[in-house]
């Protein structure tokens, strides 16, 4: 059969930062023995078992699910972020697609908005706070009609789901030049705007939730189209143009005033 | 002791409508002087935490993920339950009842799950009006499809990323609520004590992932929703994070632990590739409905699949369960597979598996059709293994999955200690010894919506409560001996890793408390976890520091919980002589293979109590009536 478990060495250059005010520099860590089989937090799993028995501190990175759903676990990989594969995350990125002797460059998530908690580990609440000021639709819990009340046709359904999909991971921003989180935010916007049920707030959602965006230090979108590129749900930059349609009408067609700043 | 169910009297169609309404009231005014803490951000956690606020009670919520979105509630895949009829096939919550007491092999309470048949209908109305973007049909309106153990189809879907909606919707609701207010949130924090004052749960000690520092907060209630122990077998479907943890310490405080030993097996897994493996990922079980299942008829024939012509499968599940076929229930799927496999008629490349073949399906269908019903299932799958099912049959094989088992709770979701609640998977009540797919969504939901915000109502208007502070007596104590149990971690500076013991425990577990189990085993993985256990205090070797983030010692944290709640599930395993469900004990079988209850003596909850470091616990039972529903041996033939 065609998949022995084969093994290859690599060569990590790895970023390693103490802590979020302390300097950060690379570190070179070899794998060895590395089964091609493995993820690549697998792969780093493999190293920090021998950084630890060796009495080294293992290099700290955030994971959970380890099925690309969780949006928990990213670095930028050899300079794309969640590494060179399309539409995957870093836990499902298999050691299959480097060779044996290959130098791997790791580090964090680099944002403004994004500050670093210790080696890849970043701290990404500021997507926390843009949901929290508008991503999602105000119904308490009781009182909701039946489900099929309004009947939502397969293709906005479809694209709804398109845009839902985001994971939350903070690729997008990771790979933006200007560390924007267009992409993030576009994907709640269109999902919530294209379905009958978010319409009414629409226009607040837009402008409340930008107006945090800007203010958690993400950059403008300058159209490099990186953030889709990068996506491991393939995130269409068609919901940023449906943001900006939002944002404006929201702007120039509605009562809605900006929100104060909450803090 | 005597365990009391608080079952409202009445016919089983009006228990739930009578409880709400004999529950007391708090005045909307006064709700807002209540603090409630939940714990963990699933289905259960964030749909409690919001529906709450939005009553007007104060809320506190800690999530061990370094957001609320993140709970492993978002890797379910397939679909969520209800019984809405809208296929015209003749579902009723009635059927979604019995279903749901029959799958279960009757081993759940008939008033919980009924009621758990009701709400299900709240729930999708509730998410269609939060914006889950369900799938649908072309005239709009809500699509459904059937799902392994049912006839009807009653499975509400988003894609493959059912649960990653709910929770994303429920997250939302959650997150609405901290921006008005009502919730505050701690991420990054882990439960390492429950602080009773009085006998009443009354707060909790969590442990800052970040900083290391401990941490106390007080309360009027606890609400905990922290998930399953699936994780005890090192190689399961969970997610890194889950842990038996904030349950077990629970336990060690007085909370009795029902059904330690129900534990599922997920039949649809990818398999394993060898020892540097962390976890195994679950292909949704929604796959069985097209895609058919087999080996190859002659133990050892290796050809590649494509190359055995037809007269050479086993399409063993069709052959022996001719009306349900592929889609028998979980358990029944998994020991088949199992058996397959010990007869040497395993596949791949561990010989750990078998087929499941959609050729047939994409010639009746095309392509289109089942690349839309599964495609982003196939491109996960061919992303792990480098194999495409379109043009290749899939392997899988079973992994555990879930677990039925949990702390125990009454008919108002609270457990043996006054105002602690335990909801979703974390509490054992309605799926008895298995789990029906799509049900899991269902009940987490249903808790966190439907039925915590009225039951924790109750017990707040019928309740004295003393006033406490996080500086009293009980929560500095509880907070030193966390402090102490992470020093000795640290202190111990052994030879072995973490992952290494968990390693070790995983497969002591699967080997012998997995999918099947007998005396002999039961007990010879008791004395080997002894002994690991007594390694693991003298030779284990956590890295760095307990003054920052430090994976390495929140594992060995969770670890020493789980080598002391794998004994547990030992003992359960071992006291319960009869197989139900997913608990399958070699001794009791019928002719054919499949599990023989044994009615007579083990209808009931087994219910254990803490005893103290050592001593074994003591063992209550709970009877369990059926009144309308008879008892019948499942067969899926």
């Amino acid at each position: 059969m065609k998949k022995l478990a084969k093994t290859i060495n690599v060569t990590l250059k790895v970023w390693r930062q103490p802590g979020p005010e302390a300097k950060g520099h690379f570190e070179v860590i070899a794998a060895k023995n590395i089964s091609v089989h493995m993820s690549f937090i697998e792969m780093l799993d493999t190293v920090n078992e021998q950084l630890t028995l060796d009495g080294k501190d293992p290099i700290a990175f955030d994971n959970d699910c380890r099925e690309g759903i969780c949006g928990t676990c990213g670095a930028v990989v050899n300079g794309h972020a969640h590494g060179p594969q399309k539409a995957t995350t870093l836990c499902q990125l298999h050691m299959r697609h480097f060779s044996d002797g290959d130098e791997i460059v790791v580090e964090p998530f680099r944002a403004r908005a994004f500050k670093v908690v210790k080696d890849l580990v970043v701290d990404r609440s500021a997507f926390d706070k843009i949901i929290q000021a508008g991503g999602y639709i105000s119904v308490n819990t009781g009182g909701a009609p039946d489900g099929n009340a309004i009947p939502i046709s397969q293709e906005i359904a479809n694209k709804a789901m398109d845009a839902a999909a985001c994971i939350g991971c903070g690729a997008c921003v990771a790979a933006c030049p200007s560390a924007s989180a267009m992409l993030f935010v576009s994907g709640k916007i269109s999902q919530l705007a294209l379905l009958p049920q978010g319409k009414p707030e629409a226009a607040r959602r837009a402008l409340s939730m930008v107006k945090i965006m800007d203010t958690c230090g993400f950059g403008n979108c300058s159209n490099h189209r990186e953030c889709e590129n990068a996506c491991p749900k393939e995130l269409s930059i068609v919901n940023i143009a449906r943001l900006n349609r939002e944002f404006f009408k929201a702007g120039f067609l509605s009562d809605e005033i900006l929100p104060v700043d909450p803090g | 002791m005597q365990l009391d169910a608080k079952i409202p009297a009445g016919p089983l169609t009006d228990k739930w409508d009578r409880h709400r309404f004999e529950l007391k009231l708090v005045n909307p005014a006064n709700k807002r002087k209540f603090e409630i803490i939940v714990v963990g951000t699933g289905l259960a956690g964030a749909s409690a935490s919001a529906s709450l606020a939005e009553l007007g009670y104060h809320v506190k919520t800690f999530c061990i993920q370094d957001s609320p979105r993140r709970a492993h509630s978002i890797a379910a895949q397939g679909g969520i339950n209800a019984a809405k009829n809208y296929t015209n096939e003749g579902d009723s919550i009635w059927r979604l009842f019995y279903d749901t007491v029959k799958g279960g092999d009757f081993r759940a309470r008939e008033a919980n799950v009924y009621r758990l048949a009701q709400l299900s209908n709240l729930i999708i109305d509730h998410c269609v009006a939060q914006g889950i973007p369900f799938a649908r049909d072309y005239g709009g309106l809500l699509a459904n499809r059937s799902f392994g153990g049912a006839q009807v189809a009653r499975t509400f879907y988003a894609r493959g990323q059912t649960g990653q909606q709910l929770l994303l919707g429920a997250y939302s609701a959650l997150m609405r609520q901290v921006g008005a207010g009502g919730i505050t949130l701690f991420p990054r924090r882990e439960l390492l004590d429950l602080v009773l004052v009085n006998g009443q749960a009354r707060g909790i000690v969590v442990r800052n992932l970040i900083s290391g520092e401990m941490e106390r907060h007080a309360a009027d209630a606890v609400v905990i929703s922290t998930g399953g122990y699936g994780n005890i077998y090192y190689l399961s479907t969970n997610a890194e994070a889950s842990n038996v943890g904030a349950i077990f310490r629970a336990y060690k405080r007085g909370a009795m632990f029902a059904n330690p030993c129900f534990t599922q097996i997920h039949p649809t897994c990818i398999p394993h590739t060898g020892e540097h493996q962390s976890k195994l990922t679950l292909m949704s079980e929604s796959l069985r409905n097209d895609g058919r299942v087999w080996v190859p008829h002659n133990p050892g024939d290796i050809r590649e699949p494509q190359d055995i012509p037809e007269e050479d499968r086993d399409y063993y599940l069709e052959q022996k369960y001719p009306s349900f076929g592929n889609l028998v229930p979980r358990d029944v799927a998994s020991r088949a597979a199992k058996a397959q496999c010990d007869n040497g008629k395993g596949v791949g490349l561990t010989r750990c598996a078998v087929y499941l073949d959609f050729a047939d399906a994409i010639k009746r269908d095309g392509k289109d059709t089942i690349a839309k019903k599964y495609g982003n299932l196939f491109d996960m799958y061919q992303l792990i293994t480098d194999d495409s099912p379109y043009e290749k049959p899939m392997m899988i094989y079973p992994a555990s999955h879930y677990t039925m088992g949990g702390l125990w709770v009454d008919y108002n979701l609270m457990s043996t200690i006054p105002g602690l609640f335990v909801l979703g998977e974390a509490n054992f009540s309605d799926h008895g010894a298995n789990r029906l797919g799509a049900s899991a969504l269902m009940q987490g939901l249903a808790d966190g919506y439907f039925v915590i915000p009225y039951t924790i109502g109750g017990y707040f208007a019928g309740t004295q409560l003393a006033p406490v502070s996080a500086d009293d007596a009980a929560f500095k104590d509880a907070s030193q001996s966390a402090t102490e149990n992470i020093a000795k971690l640290m202190s111990i500076k052994g030879k072995r890793t973490v992952d290494n013991f968990a390693r070790e425990l995983g497969q002591i577990m699967w080997n012998y408390c997995g999918m099947s189990r007998d005396d002999a085993g039961l007990k010879k993985a008791l004395r080997r976890i002894q002994d690991l256990r007594a390694e693991f205090w003298e030779n284990l070797l956590v890295p760095g520091t307990d003054k920052d983030y430090n994976k390495s010692l929140e594992k060995a944290g969770r670890q020493a919980d789980s080598l002391e709640f794998a004994e547990l599930m030992i003992l359960d395993a071992l006291d319960r002589t009869e197989s139900c469900g997913g608990h399958f004990r070699e001794e009791s079988q019928t002719e054919e293979g499949e599990a023989l209850r044994d009615d007579e003596n083990f209808s009931h909850v087994s219910v254990w109590q803490y005893a103290g470091y050592g001593k074994r616990p003591k063992l209550h039972q709970e009877p369990l009536v059926f009144e309308n529903v008879e008892l019948s041996q499942r067969s899926y033939k």
